[in-house]
């Protein structure tokens, strides 16, 4: 009787997705589902139909119709892009590749029976799927914040989309004199650079029209975590006075009545703009599945083909993973593993070796103010003797000093990665 | 089942040529799908399948002659060419991987 119901079930997702209603849930063309069309999805869809010479069929389900961009959207909180710019719509991965589109979300994914079940009730059946749900913000790691975050009051803006806006609005409206405070979670979190670039931002869009206001960032690691020489010589030179950095703030609650925060150690803060960022880990769908097996946070993955340690069939990619060393949580990392897991499944469902030496690359450009820009790059190569990724001795290294440049390399980065994921 | 039978011997040998020969066509698709995902890597920058988007401010990378792309490649990572990025990305690759890659997007139509 369930047997049943799922052939009927599999038999209607089959209708769904155009590919006619046939009796067996199993279409004769392998077939590849992809969950989350972020850098990681995306790529791994598109790349999956380029490298099986669109011999192996793909289903990429994602709710949203448009891609929105993590990476340049710190820009738009400093006024020098828009919304329209960083948005790319999904159309291009069917009409080009043929990728398949379900609109909608995964509820929950059974990994004996290779079969997953969407949000709307019908179930899709798999060969392999890659997932690569992004992060899922921990809430409760900081008391107050999701009541003060349902009522707009207190904005995360770290998945980028309608929250970007609301603390661009945040920013406009804030009275001359007043303070924006941003607040980072103990690493590893998602785009280790980004609260630093964000801060910049927000920096230079007051140095341009409310020079009395003030930039406070409350980090809760050690000392900045990314390009650090080069963000703290940019604050010193260029936003001296108005950019201040305090180390070692650990936030634990928010109070959106007094839009205050508070710390595991050091006194309150209050700010007229709070951007409050929680602890992440790996896509609920991620976590629900149990593929979160590192300290429930993060899936561990076999890096020679990303599949999950926990679930044969299932590669897990992007921002969810359990990283290796030196690996950043990053756009281009993700991109760079849905282009790897893409050739170890064509080369799994073909029946062949999976390649014994992949190699990963990460270039991440930060905007120190509308137009200058610097970098930090990396190389990863596959070391089967400890079966995971190195950066490889000598390569890699960041910019020398902020520079335009590197701002104009950075802008050209950002459409050639979102075409090469999308269209 | 009658290996002295000279007629099912010579079957038996032309179904493992004919093994062998798939064996190594299998093998060489791979050897493909490698390198295709090794020059991938440029493509976050360079375009898909080394396609650059107009204005891009970065080569095409799409039928570029080999010889000509390893030596550029070379004198990146050497640093004769100076660079923002590409010395701290080309000292991520041997030179058989450059090479590979050379001849990866020399093959490829513009």
């Amino acid at each position: 009787m369930l047997q049943r119901r799922s052939l009927m079930q599999g038999g209607a997702a089959l209708a769904l997705l155009g590919l006619g209603a046939c009796a067996t849930p199993t279409p004769s063309k392998a077939r590849v589902l992809v969950v989350g069309g972020g850098y990681g999805g995306a790529t791994a869809a598109k790349y999956v139909r380029l490298l099986s010479d669109y011999k192996i069929d793909v289903v990429l389900v994602e709710p949203n119709s448009a891609f929105v961009s993590c990476p340049i959207s710190n820009l738009v909180l400093g006024g020098s892009r828009t919304m329209a710019d960083i948005t790319t719509p999904y159309d291009a991965l069917v009409k080009n590749h043929g990728v398949t589109i379900v609109r909608d979300m995964v509820a929950s994914i059974d990994a004996t029976k290779k079969v997953a079940v969407l949000a709307s009730g019908p179930t899709i059946a798999y060969d392999k799927l890659i997932l690569s749900p992004g992060i899922d913000l921990m809430w409760n790691s900081i008391e107050g914040l999701k009541a003060a975050n349902d009522a707009g009051t207190i904005v995360q803006a770290w998945k980028a989309g309608t929250e970007t806006m609301a603390l661009r609005r945040q920013l406009e409206a804030m009275r001359d004199g007043g303070v924006y405070a941003l607040t980072i979670p103990e690493a590893p979190y998602r785009c280790p650079p980004g609260p630093y670039e964000r801060a910049c931002q927000v920096a230079s869009y007051f140095k341009a029209t409310k020079p009395k206001s003030k930039v406070l960032i409350l980090d809760a690691n050690q000392d900045v975590t990314s390009k650090g020489p080069l963000f703290k010589k940019v604050w010193a030179e260029q936003y001296a006075g108005m950019l201040e950095y305090r180390p070692q703030h650990k936030a634990v609650a928010v109070d959106a009545s007094s839009m205050a925060v508070k710390f595991e150690v050091h006194d309150e803060v209050k700010a007229d703009v709070l951007n409050v960022l929680p602890s992440m880990r790996a896509g609920l769908i991620a976590v629900q599945t149990g593929l979160a097996n590192s300290n429930a946070r993060w899936c561990n993955v076999n890096y020679l083909s990303f599949e999950s340690t926990a679930a044969k069939d299932i590669h897990v990619i992007g921002d969810s993973i359990q990283i290796a060393p030196a690996m950043p949580k990053s756009a281009h990392m993700a991109n760079s593993q849905g282009k790897v897991t893409a050739a170890a499944v064509v080369a799994q469902l073909n029946g062949w070796e999976v390649n014994p030496a992949p190699m990963l690359t990460n270039t991440c450009y930060s905007f120190t103010d509308a137009k200058q820009v610097i970098h930090v790059a990396s190389v990863h190569e596959y070391v089967a003797a400890e079966k995971t990724f190195k950066t490889v001795a000598g390569s890699g290294g960041v910019s020398a000093a902020p520079n335009e440049v590197e701002g104009g390399y950075a802008w050209n980065w950002a459409r050639t990665i979102w075409a090469d994921t999308l269209i | 089942m009658n290996a002295s039978n000279p007629m099912v011997h010579r079957l038996a040998v032309a179904a493992s040529l004919t093994l062998l020969a798939s064996a190594s066509a299998s093998a060489q698709d791979a050897r493909a799908l490698y390198v295709k995902s090794l020059a991938a890597t440029c493509a976050n920058c360079h375009g898909t399948n080394g396609r650059a988007l107009v204005g891009a401010g970065v080569p095409g990378l799409a039928g570029m002659p080999a010889p000509y792309m390893v030596q550029q490649l070379k004198t990146f990572k050497d640093g004769t060419r100076p660079s923002t990025v590409m010395q701290q990305l080309t000292k991520g690759y041997n030179d058989s991987q450059i090479e590979a890659i050379a001849a990866y997007f020399a093959a490829q139509p513009k």
